[in-house]
């Protein structure tokens, strides 16, 4: 009975991006509500268990101070192990929060603002332990200053032309721009909470880091150029931290490691773990805190969209590797690649494939894309298949370079694998402070894309 | 200045929607005001063109500081392995700047990002903890979901019947005298 065009759906038309029948001052309870209220006993309970685990990261840390980096299972030829693969795959985490924060920003992607908030806290936290494992791996830990060109008596300057200081550079800046950017985020809305508090103290705090933000337009204006800059520089650290990372394998002469591929490989990697650690967060996050109506299924839906593509970009990059060490003729290649699959350490190569190329097919579907458990096990999958990718990246080339005299076997120890989960403890002790006492969704960006923040929008509207 | 407590600051005045303040803006710049601005929880498009505001200059010196940035992590590369300590190092050239450009890059956009947040605070007059509209108890909603606009008194064509008289005519309503002492 409709007419055909009715059931067009035009682009205007798309599904609103809030839920619920929201208003300016039921989205302010609903986020800051999260903040004031009491913190459910469950909160409680995930900070203990991460603070605990924090404190096993201290003591390992301590102890390796102490005894030296002997207590790794690093040998003679594998001298990088997890310290290495720890700090790639957090870094890669990062990159997910940049992408959402900048990049969908200069994309006018508007459904990024349920997200982008809590996913710029992951990258911050993630970088972060990331940069503890180069920092702990120099072994001597007191001279790491060596690593900044600081003038001093021996007169010696760090080497500019080596990949691993480039990387200090790199995830340093990327670490402070994403700390910058995400304060920035932050003023307006530790404004609101400043102008809620009910205790002195709360007042005086939040007002103290929102700097005395009036939220008139004469600040607006030059908050939107600030805002839009940050965005703008932080789009080329998405492609360039993981790139510099990346070159840490690539300009050596490792077999497999030795490749031009690695700078993009590893960028879409990048996003794609970084992008499941989004998903594994945002799907606790809305059933702890009720908020369904602001990340909704449809923000679920369009991160898993993300991760069906660069899952397959990652699994495109898999298959060059194999068709270039065929192509090159160079036979360490080959045989690298072969040992990869069929080697001693065939089975991490096969968790590696299996989760990373086969977990992202499930997104092909509408129904999985949109069922919560799915995706919530996928995210896990995703980010456990890409542990195992750097895992795979940094084992196999090392035990079996080119001779056969060189090659070894590497296994983790218990101090290995306590740092490395001690890691999860920085990092979800950090995240559960983020979300106890800073708005983890973004209120003003929020507010900004409800329907009725245009002012074209119903009775009152400006009309011209 | 003789009864320093009870000095006016100034006015303000609530609106009801982003719609509604962007007219008002309009009109009080159409009545020659200039020390006023509109209050809104967030971000509006186009206040900037109804307040007669042009593009913030904030940019211009964020590009200056992208220039200092990447030149002067260029020049430290340069002057640390060419004039300073030159080692050749894997019989590269002393100047390799193929290699300095990672490190070149990454200090403009460090130097930018800090230019960014900190020009924008300076360029507000932030940080600024204490400022008189904060006396105001209905102004807290601002931050929540109120709309308003604030003339200063120190505005020229500031009177404070005439100007309340204004605002109520172009839709305000909770018209409030600012003070220096607060209530």
């Amino acid at each position: 009975m409709n007419k055909p065009a009715e059931n067009i759906a035009l682009p205007a038309e798309e599904a609103p991006l809030i839920t619920g029948g929201q208003t300016f001052h039921s989205i302010t309870e609903k986020i800051a509500g999260v903040v004031e209220r009491k913190m459910p006993k469950l909160w409680l309970l995930a900070f203990g268990a991460a603070f605990s685990f924090l404190l096993v990261l201290l003591g390992s840390i301590g102890y390796l101070v102490w005894e030296g980096i002997g207590i790794w299972g690093l040998n003679n030829p594998v001298g990088w192990g997890w310290a290495i693969i720890n700090f790639v795959w957090w870094v890669g985490i990062g990159h997910a929060g940049t992408l959402i924060s900048a990049i969908l920003f200069l994309l006018r992607q508007r459904w990024r603002t349920s997200i982008n908030r809590f996913a710029e806290a992951m990258t911050l936290f993630a970088v972060l332990c990331a940069l503890i494992f180069p920092g702990i791996h120099v072994g001597r830990i007191w001279v790491a200053y060596f690593l900044a060109p600081v003038p001093s008596q021996m007169m010696v300057w760090p080497n500019f032309r080596s990949p691993l200081l480039w990387d200090v550079f790199a995830v340093g800046t990327y670490f402070t721009a994403s700390l910058l950017f995400w304060y920035t985020g932050l003023i307006p809305d530790l404004a609101t909470l400043r102008d809620r508090a009910i205790s002195k103290i709360k007042k005086i705090l939040y007002g103290i880091f929102a700097m005395g933000w009036r939220g008139g337009n004469r600040q607006w204006r030059h908050y939107e150029i600030a805002y839009l800059i940050l965005a703008g520089i932080s789009t080329p650290l998405v492609l360039s931290v993981h790139s510099v990372v990346s070159t840490d394998f690539a300009v050596s002469i490792i077999p497999g490691w030795h490749t031009t591929i690695f700078p993009p490989y590893f960028v879409a990697g990048a996003i794609y773990s970084g992008f499941a650690m989004v998903m594994t967060l945002s799907v606790i996050a809305r059933k702890v805190f009720n908020l369904e109506n602001i990340i909704t299924i449809n923000h679920l839906e369009k991160m898993n969209k993300i991760m069906l593509l660069t899952g397959m970009m990652v699994g495109y990059s898999y298959a060059t590797e194999y068709f270039i060490a065929w192509y090159s003729g160079n036979i360490y290649e080959q045989f690298t690649f072969i040992n990869r699959a069929f080697g001693n350490y065939a089975w991490a190569y096969w968790i590696m494939i299996s989760c990373n190329v086969l977990v992202p097919q499930l997104f092909w579907f509408k129904k999985l894309r949109r069922t919560v458990p799915v995706m919530f096990v996928a995210s896990i999958l995703i980010n456990v298949g890409m542990w195992f990718e750097r895992f795979v990246i940094v084992v196999t080339s090392l035990s079996r370079d080119y001779l056969p005299a060189n090659w070894g076997y590497y296994a983790p120890t218990l101090w290995d694998i306590l740092i490395f989960a001690g890691s999860f403890g920085l990092f979800f002790t950090l995240f559960l402070l983020f979300v106890r006492f800073l708005p983890m969704v973004s209120m003003t960006e929020i507010k900004g894309v409800l329907p009725e923040a245009d002012p074209h929008h119903g009775a009152g509207g400006v009309h011209e | 200045m003789n009864n320093v407590t009870g000095r006016t600051i100034g006015l303000i005045a609530q609106f009801g929607s982003s719609g509604e303040l962007i007219k008002a803006a309009k009109k009080m710049r159409e009545s020659g005001y200039s020390k006023y601005d509109c209050h809104s929880p967030f971000l509006i498009h186009g206040m900037d063109k109804a307040m007669g505001l042009g593009r913030s200059k904030l940019g211009w010196v964020i590009g200056a500081s992208a220039i200092i940035g990447t030149s002067g992590a260029l020049a430290l590369q340069w002057w640390t392995s060419t004039i300073n300590y030159p080692l050749v190092i894997s019989g590269k050239p002393l100047f390799s700047f193929q290699a300095y450009v990672p490190i070149t890059f990454a200090l403009g956009v460090l130097l930018s990002a800090f230019t960014a947040l900190i020009g924008m605070l300076v360029f507000n007059g932030l940080p600024r903890w204490h400022h008189p509209l904060f006396n105001s108890e209905r102004f807290e909603s601002a931050s929540d979901d109120a709309f308003f606009v604030s003339v200063l008194s120190e505005d020229p064509k500031f009177d404070e019947t005439e100007t309340k008289q204004l605002l109520e005519a172009i839709g305000g309503t909770n018209c409030e005298l600012l003070t220096e002492s607060g209530k």
